[in-house]
């Protein structure tokens, strides 16, 4: 692939012997969210880049050592805000993983539903902000009046846009309603004709190649040594999907393709996270027909020492009421043990490390966000490059600060 | 298997292991962390997923550190745990995994856990004076100063004990 004409080697010695320090956010219009990189420049070049974060840490690790496993289900909206319903999915998984339940089939099928409709809009929000960033305005207008439409199904699902919290221990917190599938499949319709705007807009445009061309490249072992996950580790050549890999919620009965990049540059993870939109939607209408087939049932278990009754057994009889003050006041009666579970968020692999000693509350909960490791490796990939190509690089790795400083 | 691999080659230097709901953890002598990373690393297990720890008040070696590795090539998974006490040094893996670097500043920021031969442990996610390590067990949840009115850099713990008591 021919490197971009604008970004030349670093000059041997330094030009004028001078070089500037320049902060890069933490509010800078590119960083999305409280980012700081402080660059050493040498004119245009960049001889350094120290990301400093931490500016959004909210604790979420050591809130979650004083909250029951259900209460931490919305701090896990607020890691990745873009695909909140990603980390429900996941962080439930994992909670169930050490209890060693499975929810019922209709709450599987739903949260793959969920989980490809989060993957959609935040590769969505990840390209039309990497191209804006880089100027091309017009690709992100498109993007986003569909992603508005995912917020809509959201709101249908869970009463949230952003943060969902659609997920429980066991299942889901309620059914879709009625005017979901219909809207739905007009979505899958629309963003389809959306994706190939984009792509004509982008794919073949000069300008688009030449800004991300050639940047940002890393070759499979660097990826790998970095703990690069998702769509920058399958642009770099690396086949690696967990949906494929390590099969969860029965992605192993879908019908889906892995895109795989060469170089690893900018405009291979571009290309990536399109051809994963399309088959998010392929899996999205798979979704839509086994909801059609497996018809109306239950879509959390019936232990209810785990998940809470129904409100009118509630009202109407003793034992759930029972059940319910239980489970309220003293929580879940959890193993002792260590459970480490990885789901594909749309960034990478998303894992929960819990700890349990048996209470109501975890002994200690660790989120491994995706964007982290791919993050740290940003010196490495700018330096000896521009400016705008941090700019670039920044927007493909789609850092979210939400999940980077926990 | 990984396991047996490392027992071959290094007798003795698998502590303990166990298994729960499909996830294999070894428990290894952290002098020794080193040469069983090296080895797993020649088996296959070439992505360092994170690092991690676990604070464990009351035992005499008081801290978990934990590592989650994956092999791309058979998709197994291995956590590897040491046991260290407060104030004792582990060896970085920033040598044989890139990763490695930020989730140890990550351990030594929220813990306390200093690592040797790392090229940069700094702090990560805090400010660099800020005073303690707020996911040990013994720091206070609100950091034992909610209102913010001790400077930055006073000792928390005699006002956390007041406002947990």
């Amino acid at each position: 692939m021919e490197p971009s004409k604008y970004a030349q080697p670093v000059p041997s010695g330094p030009v004028d012997g001078e070089r500037m320090t320049v902060n890069m956010g933490p509010s800078h219009p590119s960083t999305h969210g409280t980012l700081h990189i402080v660059l050493e420049l040498d004119g245009e070049f960049i001889l350094k880049a120290t990301p400093i974060i931490g500016y959004l840490h909210r604790g979420v690790e050591k809130l979650g050592e004083s909250l029951t496993y259900q209460q931490f289900i919305p701090l896990t909206d607020r890691l990745n805000y873009c695909s909140s319903l990603m980390n429900n999915v996941g962080y439930t998984l994992a909670v169930e993983k050490l209890l060693d339940i499975q929810d019922p089939p209709r709450s599987r099928v739903l949260r793959v539903l969920c989980s490809e409709l989060a993957r959609l809009g935040d590769h969505l929000v990840c390209v039309g902000i990497n191209a804006v960033d880089i100027g091309a305005f017009t690709a992100f207008l498109y993007l986003f009046r569909e992603r508005e439409t995912i917020y809509d199904l959201f709101e249908m699902m869970a009463g949230q846009r952003l943060h969902s919290s659609f997920t429980r221990i066991g299942g889901l917190f309620r059914d879709i309603p009625p005017e979901f599938e219909p809207l739905c499949g007009q979505f899958v319709e629309s963003v389809q004709r959306t994706i190939d705007e984009m792509e004509g807009l982008l794919t073949h445009n000069p300008i688009w190649a030449d800004r991300t061309k050639g940047v940002g490249c890393i070759t499979p072992e660097n990826a790998i040594s970095w703990g690069y996950t998702g769509p920058c580790l399958r642009a770099a050549g690396v086949a690696h999907d967990l949906r494929k890999a390590q099969p969860y919620l029965d992605y192993e009965t879908y019908d889906f393709d892995i895109p795989v990049g060469t170089t690893g540059d900018v405009y291979d993870r571009y290309l990536v996270r399109t051809e994963e939109m399309r088959q998010s939607v392929r899996i999205i209408r798979q979704c839509l027909d086994r909801l059609k087939q497996i018809g109306p049932g239950p879509v959390i278990i019936d232990d209810y020492k785990i998940a809470l009754p129904p409100k009118e057994k509630v009202y109407t009889r003793m034992e759930s009421l029972i059940h319910h003050f239980k489970l309220i006041m003293h929580g879940i009666d959890m193993p002792v043990g260590e459970v480490y579970r990885a789901t594909e968020a749309a960034n990478g692999e998303l894992g929960f490390y819990l700890v349990s000693h048996g209470a109501k509350s975890p002994y200690r909960i660790h989120v491994r966000p995706p964007c982290f490791p791919i993050f740290s490796s940003f010196d490495e990939q700018v330096r000896g490059r521009i400016i705008a190509d941090a700019v670039a690089v920044l927007g493909a790795m789609n850092v979210i600060a939400g999940e980077l400083d926990r | 298997m990984v396991i047996e691999q490392i027992e071959a080659q290094l007798p003795g230097a698998i502590l303990d292991r166990h298994d729960f709901r499909g996830d294999t953890t070894i428990v290894v002598d952290g002098a020794r962390l080193l040469e069983v990373v090296d080895c797993i690393f020649r088996e296959g297990f070439q992505m360092l997923l994170d690092v991690t720890a676990v604070d464990l008040e009351t035992r005499e070696l008081r801290f978990d550190v934990v590592y989650h590795l994956l092999n791309l090539v058979s998709q197994d998974r291995l956590r590897i745990k040491v046991q260290v006490g407060e104030g004792v040094a582990l060896p970085s893996l920033t040598s044989r995994f890139k990763s490695a670097n930020w989730s140890e500043r990550e351990v030594f920021d929220l813990f306390g856990i200093p690592f040797t031969d790392h090229p940069g442990l700094e702090r990560l996610l805090m400010w660099p004076d800020f005073p303690g390590h707020p996911l040990r067990k013994d720091y206070p949840l609100d950091g034992g100063d909610p209102f913010c009115n001790q400077d930055i850099g006073a000792s928390y713990a005699p006002l956390a004990r007041s406002l947990n008591a």
